[in-house]
């Protein structure tokens, strides 16, 4: 288990002061115009070394992404903007790190935008966050009234500026060219790539979108190292990370753990282990939403990160843990999520506009086995013909779930169709 | 529709905090202001007639301030949940029911919600005007699930028997505070955290 020593979320609870005070004391700030003067490339290069992936849910390498930026302008000013939707169902790490410990997200504004040539950030929170964008809006003021942010940030003559900005409700928001169109004032509604936004991003100018999570924990890899953090961990998979536990758990919780721990040690030693126990457990969605499940006897022995969760097709995603109990009915569990992706498509492209909805709808129909087995088939199908046929990954993330239920939990799906046809039929040939 | 007023001025308070909301955006890009004018005009709403909601005019003169054709006013208010197109009860219910908090018993509390409101449907106010309930996809806080929220603030943790002391609270013009009701520290597990114990400060 991580040593509390190694933990970079040391106020994820809130017990202590989230303010300036509080932060400094738990080594925020400190020394922050020493970690600038290492420069730019001395920045990313640490990054680099650390092996810090992306935390929005891609796992895309961190340095590397910063350093698709522009090293010189070309007149264009470049931006950073922060994902702080955190509209993944199963997921609410951001929303602690934003209430609790803003100023390592602050401070991690200032590094990021400084190694990436941005003189300017927008962070973009989700509008339901509304006492959260509260207290990030008060430590933002300290941190410019302490001359930490703005003109001659930290007295390292770089001048920083750094707003907050509210979303209002859509989960499509997310999505980092959807943002980029929601940020500008329009709907948001993904844009096609290529232009990638680090060159063509928030007002046509080069942009990196990073989640919260993945810049809040930059100034401790560098205050601490990059060796440091890659020893925690497996290759490729390093660091510690918030994980989110929700669902049939006794005690559901928020937690920072190093990468790759086992799935079953996580749910035991943090939350209180697997209602009824652990073999009452039926499945996990290890990783918001848009992952597929697995079933108990994956769980049994999967380990917690990017690359084992792919070896066994599923993902880490945003880390979120969705436990079900063998009392789910998981049929429903899925057609549920099939309806939130149906209600969030923004409907611009046909596979995902049409599809979500005609997803929904089967899956509803299977929820009561109101349906033949070879329908079954059909939806493999369709989730196939939706799956990387869209503008954005929102069709492949209404895909998955589908794909994972139907690969893993088909016999419970078949014994529901056989269900309803021994109540049905015998009525039915009455009428 | 009669609930639509025939004009909206943004009051005093309104007012006093645009300069810095516009001042955000560089020059000549303000229309990323909408969102922030949008709630603005929600909130000044709530304050003066005791229902957070965008009426038309309000859009009108947003698009005014913004350089923008109101129809993109129009179009952006209508893409985001958040922004309630007609007159809403006091308090808005916003019953989260997506997967996570639907295992940890949403269907409870949407049943308690009707039950203590008399509202029959999605979207209904109450008859005493107290109340309009909403279902809402993921409010972003499933490890305290399930969610209730309420105007502005969420209520975790919730089952049938807090919904109902809480509605009631509600009801005599007291508001109780935010956060888990079921009294633990924020997301730590209920029984105090596995971690951080040691953590000073
Ligand atoms: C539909 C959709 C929703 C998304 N929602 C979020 C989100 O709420 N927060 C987030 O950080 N990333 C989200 N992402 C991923 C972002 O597009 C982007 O990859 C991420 O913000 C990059 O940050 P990272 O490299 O630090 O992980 C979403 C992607 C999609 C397709
Ligand atoms: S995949 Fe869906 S959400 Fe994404 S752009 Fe297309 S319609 Fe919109
Ligand atoms: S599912 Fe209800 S808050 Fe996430």
């Amino acid at each position: 288990m991580l040593n509390d020593k190694d933990r970079i979320f040391t106020n994820l609870y809130g017990v202590h002061d989230p303010m300036l005070a509080g932060a400094r004391a738990r080594g925020d700030w400190d020394g922050t115009a020493a970690l600038l003067a290492r420069g730019r490339d001395g920045l990313i290069d640490e990054v680099k070394a650390s092996g810090l992936r992306g935390r929005g849910g891609a796992g895309f390498p961190t340095g590397m992404k910063w350093s698709f930026m522009p090293k010189q302008s070309d007149g264009r000013p470049s931006y950073l903007v922060v994902n702080a939707d955190e509209s993944e169902p199963g997921t609410c790490k951001d929303r602690d790190i934003i209430r609790h410990d803003p100023h390592k997200l602050i401070e991690g504004c200032l590094l990021a935008s400084f190694a990436m040539g941005a003189g300017a950030c927008y962070i973009y929170i989700r509008g339901e966050f509304y006492n959260e964008a509260v207290v990030l809006q008060a430590a933002i003021d300290e941190a410019y009234a302490a001359g930490l942010i703005g003109k001659n940030a930290c007295g390292s003559g770089y001048d920083f500026e750094l707003y907050l900005h509210r979303g209002a409700g859509a989960y499509i928001c997310g999505e980092e060219t959807a943002l980029i169109e929601s940020l500008e004032g329009k709907k948001g509604m993904p844009r096609l790539k290529p232009p990638f936004p680090a060159a063509v991003g928030l007002y046509g100018c080069p942009t990196t979108v990073n989640n919260v999570e993945s810049i809040a924990v930059v100034p401790t890899i560098l205050r601490r190292g990059a060796a440091w953090f890659s020893a925690l961990g497996r290759p490729k998979n390093s660091g510690t990370k918030l994980f989110c536990i929700s669902g049939h758990v006794n005690k559901p919780c928020n937690v920072e753990e190093e990468m790759g721990i086992p799935l079953r040690e996580l749910l035991e030693k943090h939350a209180g282990g697997v209602r009824g126990g652990w073999d009452n457990l039926l499945a996990v969605i290890p990783g918001g939403s848009s992952v597929p499940l697995l079933p108990k006897e994956i769980c049994d022995t999967v380990l917690m990160d990017f690359d084992s969760l792919r070896d066994v097709r599923s993902g880490l995603g945003t880390a979120a843990v969705i436990v079900m109990d063998k009392s789910t009915d998981v049929i429903k569990a899925i057609a549920r999520l099939s309806h939130f992706y149906k209600h969030e498509s923004c409907g611009q492209c046909t596979p995902c506009r049409e599809g979500t909805g005609w997803m929904m709808r089967v899956m509803n129909r299977m929820v009561e086995g109101r349906a033949s087995s070879a329908e079954i088939d059909t939806l493999e199908q369709v989730t196939r013909q939706i799956e990387g046929h869209t503008i954005c990954a929102l069709g492949d993330a209404a895909a998955w779930p589908i794909q994972g239920l139907i690969r893993h939990f088909r016999p419970v799906m078949e014994a529901r169709i056989a269900a309803y046809r021994g109540q049905v039929s015998p009525k039915m040939a009455a009428e | 529709m009669t609930d639509e007023p025939s004009e909206f001025v943004f009051d005093a308070h309104s007012e006093a905090l645009i300069p810095a909301i516009i001042a955000k955006y560089p020059a000549g890009k303000q229309a990323s202001a909408v969102l922030p004018l949008l709630d603005l005009a929600q909130r000044q709403m709530k304050r003066q007639t005791d229902s957070a909601w965008v009426p038309r005019v309000a859009m009108d003169v947003i698009a005014a301030r913004l350089s923008m054709p109101p129809i993109r006013v129009y179009e952006v208010a209508t893409f985001y949940f958040m922004f309630n197109m007609k007159k809403i009860g006091k308090h808005h219910l916003q019953l989260c029911t997506t997967t996570p908090c639907w295992l940890r018993g949403s269907d409870d509390v949407v049943a308690a919600c009707r039950k203590h409101t008399g509202i029959k449907g999605w979207g209904e106010t109450s008859e005493d005007g107290m109340f309009t309930m909403t279902e809402v996809e993921c409010v972003g806080a499933c490890v305290n699930a399930p969610i209730l929220q309420v105007d502005d603030d969420f209520y975790e943790d919730m089952d049938a028997e807090k919904v109902e002391m809480l509605l009631a609270a509600l009801r005599r013009g007291e508001k109780p505070p935010v956060g888990s009701m079921a009294g633990r520290q924020t997301s730590a597990p209920e029984g105090g955290p596995t971690t951080l114990t040691g953590i000073e400060g």
